[in-house]
């Protein structure tokens, strides 16, 4: 990607996201949900985050485009400290995709694909040509989903217009909150080849989070596993594979259980 | 004659008072609207204000609405009487509904959406004009639309502090007795708020078929655009026909009741027989039509003589009619530059009333009569005789008088209904009432001279009598032109025979030359 700061070090150099120390610990709760977290995520992979639910996988996520801001610690984006990014410019180069994709109901699909480069003050023009290029993309026919209102597609056209939508301003950062999460296993399995397919193509830099050790593995460049607003384990899903941590070795388990059967 | 037949004689009058009542509603569910729906939107983003702000507008809905009316009518700018504080009383109703809609709606934005919105790197404000409020509409325009059909009810109530609308002719239905009146404003009310409810149902399911086909955000914007626009040139039709009598050359008012209609009648027709344009403003209630001649809002009402020595000018009682009638004209000419006319030549006094077949039965012909029967008897006394100086309390007591339980307070008009169904046995009417008659009443004789003397007077600004010469002499011909026994039958003649006042009146200066 272009301007990066020549007095970063070359291990920033390759880190588009990096959280130092960052502990999130709103008033009022006991325990910090993000505590002391360090992370590096590279640029043009794809880390997922995997946990079981309340470790902090979200909140994570949500400290990357600067939904929340850490109370101690800092995330910086390309370098820069996720405060010192305008919030808004920060969201529009951060693809967002969420569980029950999020789309606006009153929008037709066209229009939900082109929110943010409506948003930018993308030319008409260019705005429908985008559209039509990412629902191809999505392996949605232009012609016929792009009139349709959300409420008359199935939850994968849906989740695959969510991906489109996120893709749009062609956003050099992806974040994926359990993005496959509501969908049947069939439809779901199919969705998560199509993605790593196109991740390969797209070559962006991805966070993922999910609870679903099959997923992880299947996208991942780098699985990180998140247990109480902590990694407890982050490395290649081949090492994860192999690992002796005793949460790894459960999650394992889930996942060889089905074998025996 | 029934109610429809009454309407289409007098389908002028009707239609003026409906769009009187439609200006009402849509001027005021406009401004609620304008206010409602930012207050909402503000209550959505500022959630500490959320519990008080919807705390106030749910205190105001339960206020009862003549009470609102009260409060309202002593404050600067934007009290007083008239349509103004009609629409402040009618906008401060209307203001629940729609904020809390509007915070209902935008809350019900599903979280995802919200979410979603946020994290596309929509600012606040795109937030707001392209997710929530297209999505809120439908919740919104549902408040609106409760908020119109409660105005159209409210403001019916506005006729009480002269601000038009239906609500004058229920009341003077309630007064005269009359139900073809009652249902010639109820019904066309009651179309109104059905008309209303039906409109804005309409609205809102073409945006809810217009959201299929939407191809802009701006559609649903533009369709609430353009739904105001409807109502404002409706509004701008109504004031048309509203504003007709704009600019007249003497503003005549009069109270609540049949005869100072009458009165005021006569003295507006003899005015406009001298080729000068009069506005009526009849039927106020209370002391309204004081505040609004001191207001200068009327140049012109007739009074009573007690009234103004003890309601008004806070006087003690006092017997002597000669004696009142001068301090009364020099305390109005010194506190309020108003002239006291000549005295009309009859008195409205309290007049102490039993059903006709119970006096007989009872032989009840004076007020102390009724002392030994007065614990098994019911009373029913309006407001305005249970709380004045020279009322129930100084009277039950002057006649040692002890009814069955508490006298109930009540609408005068409904009083003599109640009496004449049995529901009540004792009430306190007026002397010249045409009822006493048509409702076969007996008047029981103020054998202990309890009342004070209310002689009818017209009060005049003096500023109006300077500016226009015919007014004072008009004045001086009414001298003493109208007796106790004329008065009471220009009275049945309205209330009675149920003709209107104005008829009668011109009837009657022709009679008289005048």
């Amino acid at each position: 990607m272009e301007s990066q700061n020549p007095n970063q070090t070359t291990d920033a150099d390759d880190a588009f996201v990096r959280f130092r120390r960052v502990t999130y610990a709103p008033p009022g709760v006991s325990a910090p949900i993000i505590d002391a977290l360090d992370l590096e995520v590279r640029r043009g992979e794809t880390l997922v985050l995997l946990g079981e639910s309340g470790c902090g996988k979200t909140t994570t996520l949500r400290l990357v485009n600067r939904m929340l801001e850490p109370t101690a610690g800092e995330v910086l984006v390309e370098g820069r400290d996720t405060r010192a990014w305008d919030a808004i410019e920060l969201r529009r180069r951060t693809g967002y995709v969420i569980q029950d994709a999020g789309l606006f109901p009153h929008f037709t699909v066209g229009r939900n694909v082109a929110l943010v480069p409506t948003l930018e003050g993308w030319e008409e023009g260019r705005v429908s040509g985008r559209v039509e290029e990412l629902l191809r993309l999505v392996g949605l026919d232009p012609g016929k989903f792009a009139g349709r209102f959300p409420s008359e597609l199935s939850g994968g056209q849906r989740q695959r217009v969510g991906v489109a939508r996120a893709l749009a301003a062609d956003p050099p950062l992806l974040l994926m909150d359990e993005p496959f999460g509501a969908l049947d296993p069939l439809t779901r399995s199919t969705i998560q080849r199509e993605f790593a397919a196109l991740q390969r193509r797209l070559d962006k830099t991805v966070i993922f989070v999910t609870h679903d050790v099959r997923e992880a593995l299947f996208v991942a460049t780098r699985v990180a596993l998140m247990r109480a607003g902590r990694i407890v384990l982050l490395d290649t899903p081949e090492a994860f594979l192999r690992s002796e941590e005793p949460h790894a070795r459960a999650y394992r388990e889930t996942v060889a259980l089905p074998k025996d059967l | 004659m029934n109610a429809f037949e009454f309407m289409l004689r007098n389908w002028r009058e009707v239609m003026g008072l409906t769009a009187e009542h439609l200006l009402l509603v849509a001027v005021s569910t406009l401004i609620a609207v304008a206010v409602g729906i930012p207050v909402g939107l503000l209550l959505t983003r500022k959630a500490n204000l959320k519990r008080p702000v919807l705390a106030v507008a749910n205190v105001l809905q339960t206020v009862p609405s003549l009470a609102l009316f009260g409060f309202i009518i002593p404050l600067k700018y934007v009290g007083g009487i008239g349509w103004r504080a009609a629409v402040v009383a009618l906008v401060l109703y209307a203001l629940l509904p729609v904020i809390r809609n509007t915070v209902t709606g935008v809350e019900g934005v599903e979280r995802s959406v919200r979410e979603a919105a946020l994290a596309m790197g929509m600012t606040d404000r795109q937030i707001l004009r392209q997710v929530e409020l297209p999505l809120a509409a439908p919740v919104i325009l549902a408040g609106v639309r409760v908020a119109t059909v409660i105005s159209v009810g409210v403001a019916t109530i506005a006729a009480a502090i002269g601000a038009g609308g239906l609500g004058t002719l229920i009341f003077r239905g309630l007064r005269q007795y009359d139900n073809r009146l009652i249902l010639a404003g109820a019904i066309p009310a009651a179309l109104l708020a059905l008309a209303a409810d039906a409109g804005i149902g309409l609205i809102e399911s073409r945006l809810a078929a217009r959201r299929r086909a939407a191809t802009k955000a701006n559609v649903v914007v533009r369709q609430v655009v353009l739904a105001a626009l409807a109502v404002l040139i409706l509004a701008g039709a109504g004031f048309a026909v509203w504003s007709r009598s704009a600019k007249a050359d003497v503003r005549v008012g009069s109270k609540d009741f049949t005869e100072s209609v009458i009165l005021a009648e006569i003295y507006a027709q003899a005015l406009e027989a001298r080729g000068l344009t009069v506005e009526r403003r009849y039927e106020l209630g209370g002391n309204l039509a004081h505040d609004a001649l001191v207001a200068g809002e009327v140049d012109v009402y007739p009074e009573y003589t007690g009234t103004s020595l003890m309601s008004i000018l806070k006087h003690p009682p006092a017997t002597d009619a000669r004696a009142v009638y001068e301090l009364v004209k020099s305390d109005y000419a010194a506190r309020f530059d108003v002239e006291v006319g000549p005295p009309l030549g009859f008195e409205d006094t309290f007049a102490v009333l039993v059903r006709g077949e119970d006096a007989r039965r009872l032989d009840l012909k004076n007020i102390s009569d009724l002392t030994a029967h007065a614990p098994r008897m019911r009373a029913g006394f309006g407001q305005d005789f249970m709380s004045r100086p020279d009322g129930y309390e100084g009277f039950s007591r002057a006649y040692g008088l002890q009814f069955r339980g508490r006298p109930r307070e009540m609408d005068l008009s409904l009083s003599y209904r109640a009496l004449a169904e049995g529901q009540v046995d004792v009430i306190a009417g007026n002397s010249t009432d045409g009822m006493i008659a048509t409702l076969g009443l007996t008047q029981l004789e103020d054998d202990r001279h309890y009342f004070p003397p209310y002689e009818a007077v017209l009060l005049l600004r003096r500023d109006t009598l300077e500016r226009l010469t015919p007014a004072r002499e008009v004045l001086q011909r009414l001298d003493g032109s109208i007796s106790t026994e004329e008065m009471r039958r220009l009275n049945y003649e309205v209330d009675g025979n149920k003709r209107p006042a104005a008829e009668v009146v011109r009837e009657w200066l022709r009679s008289r030359g005048l």
